[in-house]
């Protein structure tokens, strides 16, 4: 079987984020990073593959920018077998549903029959782009998975939810996104470093990949931003001094007031 | 346009590994590994998984096939965190395998280089007598041929990686002759060789330090290294490579000690405000991010030259003499700034100041190493 990894270059998690005020768009001239998200899905990929499972290949896929260079280099130390890149300047300003579209046209070439996306990507932190890829590819997801085994054509996932744990089957090809639960990803060894300037890595335009350049971009998208503003301040905590016994019965008040308990 | 400042992707990569694996699995346990004196054999074998272990060496040789700036980056990495580990890896890179991969025979090689670059044995270099410190070629132990053996009889002193239960071999300078020091290799198990206890230290608490005695230890003649005379020359082309790597832990040390003190002075607050808002601390913390760059400049500029096969000798004694005193200065002023927590325990900047003070004696004393620069300048 083929296993695909969405995987996306963010800034880095000590660069300071902010957005273009012309543009309203996120300004990626800081240093960037492999989203730490994906490196889950790629740990799980290569646990597959050790744990017997025939993985012909790993491929991670990235839409992003041309320099988006180390972190699929990242991507390649840490197991991937071969990159696409696709990048374009017509993509940029793509929304949610222009990606989507994007990288599920250059996954159907992949012939992969696992596509596995980290759960959200450090910068946008959506949440949603698994389930927007599925849906393109028409295929069964399971979303925000913290373990996962596989058997014959079949893929059982622990899903994690706000009460407990959903166990749900797919068969393949499927699209799941994992949660940062599902493993403890491995450091590259220096080896691995080293190999990964061997492996191939394809770069393809929108145009290669026979992407409908009107579904993507700032003019394909479905979304506007029409204005962004700060976060607003966070409010002052409240003090709750213990004059006599009474603190405890203060909290649970403070706290059933908001409806945490 | 040939001067450039960047890393490359692979180095910048091998920078986060060695930092994720110093602060994931390091940083924990080097405070209690220097309480109780204790050689982290099991972190020993992580970091050779890792391929932290031969840097430098061939792939073919078992090696990572990486650069001397990718091993120092990782040196001063493990040294930021902890220089106990961080000699570890320096010593058996630098002084325990080099010697075998420079100098060694095609068997030799065969039959030593795989698992020492490849980490599954530490390999370490015996120089240093009670005798013959700074004065290196004054070694009293002798190597006589007998029957197609070397009969060694002597002593080494403050050997690093000799005893631990990874330790493969050690490589000696024995007098072969009356004007005549040769190198020659002595495995760990050989009949006649034996280490002392662990030796009690200041610093580098959880590295493996000990005194090493030869008592008619016999080991093949194909144990000599290069040809038999050479062990002056070598032992010096050796030292000067290792230099490099020492002085990138001068620098891993000083950045984790700027980085301590830094953090430290925003958030102690005295007379009501953080101690990093009064000049008195910011011009400490001022002079040493100086110091740092300067002193990475340096290193780095080191390494550069001997990947690039030129002449590095001067520039890496430059480095190792500034950087040796720069860690002494920088863990001082951290600690400083740290006040009286600094002088506790619970707080790594201590063991920083303890650590820091054999780098002014170590591999080539602060004097003898401006006696090579000077001699480096013609006089």
């Amino acid at each position: 079987m083929n296993i695909a990894v969405c995987v996306k270059e963010v800034p880095s998690a000590t660069s300071a984020k902010r957005l273009d005020p012309s543009t309203y768009r996120l300004d990626r001239s800081g240093d960037s990073e492999l989203n730490p998200f994906d490196v889950h899905g790629l740990e799980e990929a290569i646990k597959l593959r050790e744990a017997g499972h025939e993985v012909e290949e790993i491929v991670a896929v990235c839409m992003g920018r041309e320099n988006a260079q180390r972190p699929l280099q990242k991507a390649l130390a840490l197991g991937a077998d071969r990159v696409v890149l696709l990048t374009d300047p017509a993509l940029a300003g793509s929304d949610i549903s222009g990606t989507a579209y994007a990288l599920a046209t250059v996954l159907e070439k992949q012939n992969a029959d696992l596509v596995i996306l980290g759960q959200q990507a450090s910068d946008a932190d959506c949440y949603v782009m698994a389930a927007a890829v599925a849906d393109h590819l028409r295929r069964p997801l399971v979303t925000q998975v913290a373990s996962l085994s596989l058997e014959g054509g079949t893929l059982r996932a622990k899903r994690q939810t706000e009460h407990g744990y959903d166990v749900i089957e797919a068969t393949l090809p499927a699209v799941i996104s994992v949660s940062d639960a599902i493993n403890t990803p491995r450091l590259p060894s220096i080896k691995a470093i080293m190999g990964a300037k061997k492996k191939p890595t394809d770069q393809v335009s929108a145009a290669d990949a026979g992407i409908d350049p009107s579904r993507v971009g700032e003019g394909g998208a479905k979304s506007v931003v029409r204005s962004v503003s700060p976060p607003p301040a966070k409010q002052e905590g409240r003090r709750i001094e213990d004059t006599g016994g009474d603190s405890a019965g203060a909290i649970v008040e403070f706290l059933a007031e908001r409806g945490v308990i | 346009m040939t001067l450039g400042y960047d890393l490359s992707d692979q180095h910048a990569q091998l920078r986060e590994t060695v930092r994720a694996f110093a602060e994931g699995q390091l940083a924990p346990v080097a405070e209690e590994l220097d309480r109780e004196g204790r050689f982290p054999a099991e972190l020993v074998q992580a970091a050779a998984e890792l391929g932290l272990l031969g840097i430098p060496l061939p792939e073919s040789a078992g090696g990572s096939g990486f650069d001397t700036v990718a091993y120092a980056i990782a040196i001063e990495e493990l040294a930021r965190v902890d220089s106990s580990f961080a000699i570890t890896v320096a010593a058996h890179t630098s002084l325990g395998t080099m010697p075998i991969h420079l100098f060694g025979s095609e068997q030799q090689k065969a039959r030593w280089l795989d698992d020492l670059a490849s980490g599954r044995g530490l390999g370490a270099f015996g120089l240093t007598e009670v005798g013959a410190g700074s004065d290196a070629g004054a070694t009293r132990t002798t190597a006589r041929l007998d029957g197609g053996e070397w009969v060694i009889d002597g002593s080494k002193m403050f050997i690093t990686n000799a005893g631990t239960p990874l330790s493969k071999l050690v490589t000696i300078t024995a007098r072969t002759g009356p004007d005549e020091v040769s190198n020659i290799v002595v495995e760990n198990g050989t009949a006649g060789y034996d280490q002392s206890q662990p030796l009690k230290k200041m610093g580098w608490r959880s590295s493996d330090t000990r005194e090493l005695t030869f008592t008619g230890c016999r080991v093949p003649e194909q144990n000599l290294l290069g040809p038999r005379g050479e062990g002056f020359r070598q032992f010096l082309e050796i030292l000067d490579g290792g230099r490099i790597s020492v002085a990138a832990l001068g620098l891993g040390m000083a950045q984790g000690a700027f980085e301590m003190g830094l953090s430290y002075a925003k958030q102690r607050e005295q007379f009501g405000r953080p101690i990093g808002s009064f000049q008195a601390i910011q011009f400490k913390l001022a002079d040493i991010a100086t110091e740092v760059e300067a002193a990475r400049n340096l290193v780095y500029k080191a390494a550069w030259l001997k990947d690039q096969g030129r002449a590095f000798a001067q520039q890496a004694a430059i480095a190792k003499l500034y950087t040796g005193e720069l860690a002494r200065r920088a863990c001082n002023e951290s600690l400083q700034i740290h006040g009286g927590y600094g002088f506790m325990d619970e707080y790594p900047i201590s063991r920083f100041y303890r650590d820091a003070k054999v780098l002014e004696i170590g591999e080539g004393t602060n004097e003898v190493q401006r006696l090579v620069i000077a001699r480096g300048l013609g006089l």
